[in-house]
């Protein structure tokens, strides 16, 4: 159990900045999410935590102790690689053990340990196969154990889960959540996943470009964006953006409006547009219609509502609070 | 799914694998055949006649001390070069895997050797070491060392361990890097966070997943250091001093070609024959069981 704090991290490879002055507090025992598009420079921040990529400037402290000079084995950490980079050639015992035999524990100590993660993690029955005999979730767990076993003070997580499939994804998610829970160990997952990050995180950090745009609860961060970029990645299917000249507010440049806070009628309403294409998924239906300047907007609407025909012309209608405008530069305006 | 294409008729396929078979059956078959013919017979002193002896050029050979000496000279002289080149290209190719920059540079300089001869590469050394106009032994002779590979016996031995070596580094150097580079980095940085330092890992993870690389290497480089060598004996030490360097093919050459007996010649091609057969038994037997995957 430690806390992180990352204090002004900075990121150079020769005169190219990928990490622009990130600041982070993370507490005791949280579950952190970075979140952001692949080259956004997520996976990177996270291997300075580890120490695995040097720090340009600022500063990282573990447990409020500096650690940007020290090596990857001295920082009390423990990290889950995307490829799972367990050993080949060595059992899932081997595999769980083997940082523990570095670091001379005793042998019943070892065994006990690893014992206990395999229950955790249900892989008593495979304790002696090699990786190649396992399947990808099984793969999964061993390096889950492989950072358990250390009792570290961090747990780093490196996009765990986008080698699974769809379904082993969904059930692995649960489970690494429900591990932390139990854990308490303090993690920061990288992940390009906004579900994953939605329902994991106790509090997320969207990344854009090198820059941390929003940190906060997944759920604050999702009803209150504050920025067009984070209102645009963070929700699926993704917010619409108008004009907002179009919509008649008369500051910012364009307004956001989520897919499921538009309401669909005959009567003349805010915006007129033709349905181009339903998509029906049973509990809810998506309907796409194109404005009169092309652009297709995205409404979410119950699946028990009748489907609207494809080429009718429909208003769309919201209420004023559901309206996210957002300035030149991308933030947030408020006021309406 | 293994992709298996079932051909009709024997035409085609007969067809297909005759190249292999006639350049196995001109350049292998006909004349291991001919060693073997030979090897049961003795030429007279003019060559004009010779005399069915059975298994008598072996008898004699096994009995030989000379011809024993050379057995004991060639498992020395193959457990050098082997050695010698693997691990020298193995601590290369670390230290080429580790560079960032240049190392295209580096490959393409390590590699060159590769291109020369072994008859070329045993002249140039031969000129370096050579005891009158040599640069390295004047050199040695300067630092108050007498370099004499013509009259001693272990100089000899390592002049021609070293320059059998040189040229093998470049092609032993090239696998241990392609090996090296297909290790995946994560693997090595989470060993690293595990706490292993440098040389742990290498002992416990590089190694071990280098190994299928090491074993063919080794296969490769005895079978090299056994027949490939001859050139470079024969332009440096042609065997001496005192046989001090006659691995057993280079005995099969003088004692058939300079020696003019045939018949022990071909009698130590086909003992030679069998002894790189069992060899190879051996090392894929036992050795490749403790490679790992």
């Amino acid at each position: 159990m430690a806390t992180l704090t990352l204090d002004n991290v900075r990121k150079s490879f020769g005169a190219t900045d990928v990490i622009h002055g990130v600041d982070i507090d993370v507490q005791e025992g949280e579950f952190i999410v970075i979140v952001g598009p692949s080259g956004c420079g997520k996976s990177t921040l996270l291997r300075m935590v580890a120490g695995l990529e040097g720090i340009s400037s600022g500063e990282i402290r573990i447990n409020g102790k500096r650690v940007n000079e020290a090596e990857p084995s001295a920082r009390d950490i423990a990290m889950v690689f995307q490829n799972y980079a367990l050993y080949p050639h060595m059992s899932v015992f081997d595999n769980m053990a083997y940082g523990l035999k570095i670091a001379k524990t005793p042998k019943d100590e070892i065994a006990a340990r690893v014992a206990t993660a395999a229950k955790l993690l249900q892989l008593q029955p495979y304790l002696d196969r090699r990786p190649r005999e396992l399947s990808g979730g099984q793969r999964q767990r061993v390096a889950m154990g492989r950072a358990i076993v250390r009792k570290p003070a961090v747990f780093l997580f490196d996009e765990p889960l986008s080698n699974l499939d769809a379904k082993l994804r969904v059930q692995m998610r649960l489970e690494i959540k429900q591990l932390q829970r139990e854990l308490g160990v303090t993690s920061l997952y990288v992940t390009h996943d906004q579900v994953e990050a939605m329902t994991l995180a106790d509090r997320m950090i969207v990344m854009n470009a090198g820059v941390a745009d929003q940190i906060g609860k997944p759920l604050e961060v999702y009803e209150n964006p504050q920025t067009e970029f984070v209102a645009g990645f963070i929700g699926s299917p993704a917010t619409n953006f108008v004009p907002a000249g179009s919509v008649g507010v008369s500051v910012g440049t364009t307004v956001g409006i989520r897919p499921e806070h538009i309401k669909l009628s005959a009567e003349p309403s805010r915006l007129q547009a033709r349905v181009a294409y339903c998509e029906a998924l049973g509990a809810e239906t998506l309907v796409h219609l194109r404005l009169d300047n092309g652009q297709l907007v995205t409404v979410r609407q119950g699946g028990h509502l009748p489907l609207p025909t494809e080429g009718t012309d429909l208003w769309m209608g919201w209420h004023d609070a559901s309206m996210m405008v957002f300035g030149e530069d991308g933030r947030r305006i408020n006021a309406v | 799914m293994e992709k298996r294409v079932i051909f009709k008729g024997w035409m085609l396929p007969a067809l297909l694998l005759m190249p292999q078979i006639v350049i196995t059956a001109i350049f292998f078959f006909y004349p291991a055949g001919q060693a073997i013919w030979q090897s049961m017979f003795v030429p007279d002193p003019f060559g004009l006649k010779t005399q069915f002896v059975g298994l008598g050029n072996f008898e004699y050979l096994l009995n030989d001390p000379y011809y024993r000496a050379s057995f004991l000279t060639t498992a020395i002289f193959s457990t050098l070069v082997t050695v010698v080149s693997m691990g020298v290209a193995l601590y290369l190719a670390i230290l080429a895997d580790r560079l960032i920059k240049g190392s295209g540079t580096y490959r393409t300089l390590l590699i060159w050797p590769y291109a020369v001869a072994p008859a070329v590469a045993g002249v140039l050394w031969m000129f370096m070491f050579n005891t009158r106009v040599g640069v390295v032994s004047w050199y040695l002779g300067l630092l108050g060392y007498d370099w004499n590979h013509v009259l001693n016996e272990a100089e000899a031995m390592g002049l021609v361990v070293a320059a059998s070596s040189w040229g093998r580094i470049s092609y032993n150097f090239l696998f241990f890097l392609a090996g090296l580079q297909a290790i995946p980095r994560s693997v090595i940085e989470a060993a690293a966070i595990d706490g292993a330092k440098f040389w742990t890992r290498f002992r416990t993870i590089v190694w071990p997943l280098l190994s299928p690389v090491t074993f063919f290497l080794m296969v490769v480089n005895v079978v090299y250091a056994f027949f490939e060598t001859f050139g470079v004996i024969h332009t440096i030490t042609s065997g001496g001093p005192q046989q001090a360097t006659t691995i057993l093919v280079y005995k099969v050459y003088s004692d058939g070609f300079v020696g003019q007996d045939l018949g022990s010649s071909a009698a130590q091609s086909v003992i030679l024959l069998f002894v790189v057969g069992v060899l190879t038994v051996i090392q894929f037997k036992f050795i490749e069981r403790r490679v790992h995957y």
